[in-house]
């Protein structure tokens, strides 16, 4: 099936959501979502970020739709014709939406453990305006903590749903889930029961925002100060293969995660033991570093090879003075 | 007098009997269908041109028509009785004086639509009609209308009442499918639309409690007879919920096509308003269509007599016009004031949004919250730019219609009332102990206008 998004065309198979179709051409094009995850069934529609306008519906039937639409939900049709950042409408609503996602967040991104790769500060910095038009209290919640290595801080949850599919997807049993209803509805477990299996651990990964962290994890280090580095181990447990970024401060590993791909996915699901108990190089086989976008600001201060500007490489005395930043360069 | 289909022997003693509904004629309807084919029952309702009566007024025909029909699966007919918009109490009423007219209903439409098990999910706070429904099920089974090879045609239909939790989101069909399979109530991502996958995967049809009523007057009486009353696309009758400052408040079955100032001002209906206060608005079909002032909902912009039907409501679109809805007519005189009345409006989206999509979750508050700063006086003026400006980042970004319904009245009332609004705001120690008043919305028609000169 043929469908042009933002003017590009590409062929994909029947069953492709626009969502998917915008990923296979990449780049700008390609709608922000922060509920959807392609590997949890049943997720995505409820964070509205992804609306595009569908300007011609199909070959056979060339009406637009009458109203923005959902592109990780809604499947493609021959000939489909998508706007999406060319729209000004789309633009425009995306922005309320981003607006809407951050009336009830908090704006302490210098103090949120998910600072620097958090999906709702990416989307804020794109389409938030300067300054809130809310003048009321936020909705706040106490932070718990369900099971020993999981904290919770609904304050900053979204309610993408996204760890809910999880828990009940990728995990045997499901004990949380969202109470109450409207914007004083939380995710929570009931009556604070713990949660507890062999797989919770991936609702941190799962999170878009700062409200489910690793409590092994939280505030030892901002997340840009550490060297993520590809690793796998020979796990035994029958559902995770124990592929993993290694997260380094030094020479310590400080966390553990899946591997994410650019939309923040995860490749593959990491059993509890990988994640939360396996801290020492010596338990991994190292792969590599971990190839992060260079939009990112994790991939910032590493890796990267140093760019002098024109005047420190022509005055030789500026030469000299940053002789040891120019051998570095050459050694990595 | 309009003729009465569905409330004609509501004043007959004892009429949620079996027995008393039965010697009026009741279940004649069943007997009538079940010689018919499937299809002519649909084609009948078709031809009635009957819409649904839930407040979106889609064809209940070609609902009926879309219905999938594949082999080996289960199909149902759910019955929406989750009915809690403010302002709308009719099917409350309706089930409570006479049960029976919706099993009748009921029965039809699950012959209808091939339906072996039927819902009837009732909200949950009605729960006095949930056991009338029950007792009336059970008297109709006893006489062998439901259950087992009904009347010996073969057809076999077990129904059951469903109790709601008491949310209004579960009045959204796919919501209440959910809420009916067990889960938490919230609405669908549409497509696969119920009529292909709805309860349980199978195909489903969810109607409102009135819409399936009315099946039993165009059985008896055939669809054509039924199209012949009302005006244009909207035919039939329609209940009609009227509170507010009217003085005879209550239930009313109006044939549609009677006009908005009869409808108020008669003494068959409303019986006009009381203690010789004049008309200042009117929400004409429950709290989410848009609010418009007497002098738009008497007249349309045409100088045509607004009617109540399903287009002239609508004529002139939303910015003078408004909707059928569910028919939740409530009127406001001169004391009332618009900026309290929007706040409460939207205090109960607030409070009834699922919190599944963001536009809904976070804005329904919003407004709330600057409705209520507007309310109390401490409003600025930007806020009236604010309100319109959110209510139009909800509307039409959210995945059912509740979004759309909770920002419909607060971008409606600045429309129309935008002084009032600013009133609030420049006057605000004032606006805490009196109302702004009438204004300039009064309806142009009594006699307060002097009479024409001569010749």
């Amino acid at each position: 099936m043929k469908v042009t998004i933002d003017g590009i065309s590409i062929e994909v198979p029947e069953g492709t959501t626009i969502l998917n179709a915008a990923r296979q051409i990449g780049g700008d094009i390609v709608p922000p979502a922060m509920c959807y995850y392609s590997k949890l069934e049943g997720s995505g529609g409820k964070c509205r970020t992804c609306l595009v306008k569908v300007s011609k519906g199909s070959e056979k039937d060339p009406r637009p739709m009458p109203k923005l639409i959902a592109s990780c939900r809604t499947g493609v049709m021959d000939g489909m014709e998508v706007q999406n950042i060319t729209s000004p409408e789309v633009i425009e609503a995306r922005k309320g939406i981003v607006e809407m996602l951050l009336i009830n967040h908090p704006l302490d991104c210098p103090v949120c453990d998910q600072a620097g790769e958090c999906h709702l500060q990416d989307l804020g910095y794109e389409h938030g305006l300067a300054k809130t038009r809310y003048e009321f209290d936020r909705r706040t919640f106490h932070k718990i903590d369900i099971g020993d290595k999981i904290q919770l801080h609904m304050t900053r949850c979204i309610l993408c749903y996204r760890c809910v599919f999880t828990a009940d997807q990728i995990t045997d049993h499901r004990i949380h889930g969202i109470l109450n209803r409207g914007d004083h509805s939380e995710i929570s477990t009931y009556i604070k029961a713990a949660v507890d299996n062999d797989f919770s651990g991936n609702v941190i990964d799962v999170c878009p925002v700062g409200a489910l962290t690793d409590k092994t994890f939280r505030f030892k280090n901002r997340v840009w100060f550490t060297k993520p580095v590809d690793a796998h181990r020979d796990c035994d447990h029958e559902k995770c293969n124990g592929k993993v970024t290694l997260w380094y401060k030094g020479e310590d590993v400080i966390r553990v995660t899946a591997r994410k791909d650019v939309y923040g996915e995860v490749e593959e699901f990491i059993c509890n033991t990988c994640r939360f108990d396996k801290k020492k190089t010596a338990d991994w086989v190292i792969e590599g570093p971990r190839q992060i976008s260079n939009h990112s600001v994790i991939s910032s201060n590493h890796y990267e090879t140093l760019h002098p500007l024109p005047v420190v490489k022509t005055n030789p005395l500026l030469v000299e003075a940053n002789k040891e930043q120019f051998e570095r360069t050459t050694r990595l | 007098m309009g003729r009465k289909l569905l409330l004609e022997h509501i004043n007959v003693p004892g009429i949620e009997t079996f027995d008393v509904y039965r010697s009026k004629g009741g279940y004649d309807a069943v007997a009538k269908a079940l010689k018919m084919s499937t299809d002519d029952i649909v084609e009948e309702v078709k031809k009635s041109g009957l819409r649904g009566r839930g407040g979106a007024g889609f064809p209940t025909g070609m609902k009926w028509s879309f219905l999938a029909k594949p082999e080996g699966k289960a199909r149902y007919l759910v019955c929406n009785a989750d009915e809690s918009e403010p302002g709308t109490f009719k099917d409350r009423y309706l089930m409570t004086y006479i049960p029976h007219l919706l099993i009748e209903g009921m029965i039809i439409g699950s012959y209808a639509l091939g339906a072996n098990v039927s819902y009837i999910y009732v909200r949950g706070e009605m729960m006095p009609q949930i056991r009338i429904l029950e007792k009336a099920i059970a008297e109709a089974k006893a006489k062998g209308f439901l259950g087992k090879n009904i009347l010996g045609s073969g057809y076999d239909l077990e129904l059951y009442v469903q109790p709601g939790g008491g949310a209004y989101i579960c009045g959204e069909e796919t919501a209440l499918i959910e809420s009916l399979e067990g889960k938490r109530g919230n609405p669908r991502i549409k497509p696969p639309f119920p009529a292909i996958a709805g309860l349980w995967g199978c195909p489903t049809v969810v109607n409102n409690v009135e819409s399936i009523a009315a099946i039993v007057p165009i059985i008896r009486d055939g669809g054509d007879e039924y199209a012949k009353i009302g005006i244009g696309r909207s035919t039939g009758t329609k209940l009609i919920s009227a509170s507010g400052n009217i003085n005879k408040p209550g239930i009313y079955e109006i044939e549609l096509g009677v006009s908005v100032e009869d409808f108020i001002y008669s003494d068959e209906y409303c019986g006009g308003i009381p203690n010789g206060k004049r008309l200042k608005a009117v929400v004409a079909g429950g709290s989410s269509v848009p609010i418009l002032p007497a002098n738009l909902i008497l007249k349309t912009v045409n100088n045509q007599p607004r009617l109540m039907s399903y287009e002239s409501l609508s004529d002139g679109g939303f910015a003078t016009g408004t909707m059928m809805g569910s028919g939740g007519f409530i009127a406001f005189d001169e004391d009332q004031c618009i900026v309290r009345n929007t706040w409460n409006f939207t205090r109960f989206y607030h409070h009834e949004s699922c919190g599944q999509c963001s536009p809904c979750r976070e804005g329904t508050g919003w407004m709330e919250k600057v409705l209520h700063r507007l309310e109390y006086g401490h409003g600025k003026l930007s806020d009236m730019d604010l309100l319109v400006d959110v209510s139009k980042k909800i509307e039409g970004n959210t995945i059912c219609p509740l979004g759309d319904a909770a920002a419909w009245p607060v971008a409606s009332a600045i429309r129309h009332f935008r002084d009032e609004f600013e009133w609030h705001v420049t006057n605000g120690a004032e606006a805490t102990s009196r109302n702004y008043g009438l204004a300039h919305y009064a309806d142009p028609l009594p006699v307060l206008e002097p009479a024409p000169a001569a010749g």
